[in-house]
């Protein structure tokens, strides 16, 4: 196992240990989005602590603000904030990591939580990288049961419209939402070829929970120039915790003592 | 009668402001002309962004913008500025307090025959609600010119509705403007009316009428709903037998819910409040619903009269 897929998995471990301490947050979408999180954080992005005011540094907005947790562990790994503290109080009474992001915790660039946003405000700043001669690029993680949100369609225009090869958005492709599937929900199949549509490069990863494939992905979209890029990731809710794989009622269950034992044993035994 | 429209006082100032400051950013819904941001949009065409359409991606783009430290003006009709946009407004520039200044465009009842869609008579009440957002509807083109300019000078969002026609000029001479702080056009020891945007005009008049016949009456214009200024009220209010609240807005949340509250916690008075009712309004010109429902000179008077 790599270093980066080894991070991986740490990563799961504080995001179980957040979920069970906090009895909250959104463990199936959490486990979906890590290993784009990880990627982006630690192989992709510009970004850190130490150059976190900079201007030139990369902008990364989870629109699927639910997500929080997720980022929580990838930020508090990274050094942003004190990772123990994030992982003990997350949604507990007067905690700063509340369930959603949000800018008072060092390291989030956005308030999010109510979906269809995110997208609107990367391209926001990648306009404002663009007319400023920046080159820093703005990376945006949407959902899959998001995309129903009309918000989102709006950015997609603008994003081609202004040519914004700056600018990458990541569909977190699990295929479950809080009611059911996308399917039965609010259909998602042909989000490649509206995309191509829309005037955007799409770049497909068939494991979205492999992180040398999303690496790679990543790497392409760099050098695509005069449209932005959707990477379409195809991953597993609940990716690595045998019970919650696609299993919508873990969309945000909350684990008993057993089921936490067991989801943290299945992770160590992977990175043992 | 100034020869220019509040709107156009607005893109005067951004002009004036972008020549010095290459921050300064401009958004528009395809509503650049209505907005008369032409303007601009032609002199800076490199701090001037077009989404379309859109309104809900105008307030986001506009605070992504702001998050890379421009200075945005995101400007469109107040109708679908301040309900459309509702919640990017709520979450991507009040709760994340992003520099982006809203402007509502053609406010109130100023697209007249085009009827309800395009009215926005709630739009005091949906922005003053939301946590971390400042309000203010200027009466005339000094006022406003006066409030842009110190807008330009912070970085907190705040929402700025004005009407789409020309606004009778309220103030003569040089204006002394102190940003939140109500401007009291005249005392009075009788009656007090207190009203904003294009209703201080017909205030004033309906008070000059009232002070002829011997009725002693003051006028405030309350271009800052929020934060309110209540102590300038108060101090108006105190020896007053009547007050009278008017604006181009309905009955909920706007100035008149605001001027009641104040006076109901701290000086409780009998208070006459002139809105447009909770009803599809009549078809005609924006001068032809103010008098229909009285929000003119004439109801004034008459609603004082009435009430004396």
């Amino acid at each position: 196992m790599n270093e980066l897929t080894r991070k991986s998995y740490e990563l799961r471990k504080d995001i179980l240990e957040m979920m069970w301490l906090s009895k909250a947050g959104h463990i199936g979408g959490d486990l979906s989005v890590i290993d784009i999180l990880n990627v982006l954080y630690n192989a992709e992005m510009n970004v850190t602590p130490e150059n976190f005011k900079d201007d030139n540094r990369d902008r990364f907005l989870l629109s699927k603000g639910h997500c929080a947790d997720a980022l929580y562990a990838v930020l508090g790994m990274k050094g942003f904030f004190d990772r123990r503290e994030a992982i003990e109080t997350f949604s507990q009474y007067q905690s700063a990591f509340i369930g959603h992001p949000n800018t008072d915790i060092n390291g989030v660039e956005i308030n999010s939580g109510s979906l269809g946003h995110g997208l609107s405000i990367a391209v926001g700043m990648a306009i404002a990288a663009k007319r400023d001669r920046k080159d820093f690029r703005t990376y945006v993680v949407l959902g899959d049961g998001e995309l129903a949100e009309g918000s989102n369609w709006e950015a997609f225009m603008a994003a081609s419209q202004y040519k914004l090869d700056n600018l990458c958005a990541t569909l977190d492709l699990n295929g479950l939402q809080i009611s059911g599937t996308t399917d039965e929900v609010m259909s998602t199949a042909s989000v490649h070829d509206k995309a191509v549509a829309f005037g955007w490069n799409v770049i497909e990863v068939q494991d979205g929970n492999d992180c040398g494939q999303l690496v790679s992905a990543y790497q392409k979209a760099r050098t695509v120039k005069g449209k932005p890029t959707l990477v379409i990731a195809h991953t597993v809710k609940g990716k690595g915790v045998s019970f919650m794989e696609n299993q919508v009622k873990w969309h945000h269950g909350v684990m008993s003592e057993e089921e936490y034992k067991q989801a943290m044993s299945e992770i160590e035994e992977v990175l043992a | 009668m100034s020869t220019q429209s509040n709107r156009q006082v607005i893109c005067d100032v951004l002009i004036e402001e972008a020549q010095n400051n290459a921050n300064l950013f401009v958004a528009c819904s395809d509503s650049r002309g209505s907005a008369s941001l032409t303007p601009f949009a032609n002199a800076y065409p490199n701090q001037f962004v077009e989404v379309g359409i859109a309104e809900q991606n105008l307030v986001g783009i506009a605070a992504g913008l702001a998050s890379c430290h421009k200075q945005v003006f995101a400007a469109s009709p107040a109708s679908f500025l301040t309900t459309r946009s509702y919640e990017q407004c709520k979450v991507d520039v009040a709760y994340s307090q992003t520099n982006v200044k809203l402007i509502g465009i053609s406010g109130g009842v100023s697209y007249g025959a085009l009827g309800m869609t395009h009215h926005s008579c709630q739009d005091y009440a949906a922005m003053g609600a939301l946590t971390g957002m400042r309000v203010y509807s200027p009466s005339d083109a000094q006022l406003t010119r006066c409030l842009v300019q110190e807008l330009l000078k912070d970085d907190q969002p705040a929402y700025i509705r004005v009407s789409r026609s020309a606004s009778p000029d309220v103030y003569e001479g040089n204006l002394d403007f102190v940003l939140n702080k109500a401007n009291v056009l005249c005392s009075g020891s009788k009656v007090l009316i207190v009203a904003n945007g294009e209703m201080v005009f017909y205030a004033k008049e309906a008070a000059a009428r009232l002070n002829k016949d011997g009725i002693s009456t003051g006028v405030i214009d309350m271009y800052c709903l929020k934060p309110f200024d209540e102590a300038t009220l108060l101090e108006q209010a105190k020896d007053v037998d009547l007050v009278v609240s008017v604006e181009e807005h309905s009955q909920y949340g706007g100035l008149g819910s605001r001027v009641a509250q104040t006076l109901c916690h701290h000086l409780p008075k009998k208070l006459i409040e002139i809105y447009l009712p909770d009803e599809h309004l009549i078809s005609g010109t924006n001068k032809e619903v103010f008098q229909y429902y009285g929000l003119d000179a004439d109801g004034i008077e008459k609603a004082v009269r009435n009430a004396l």
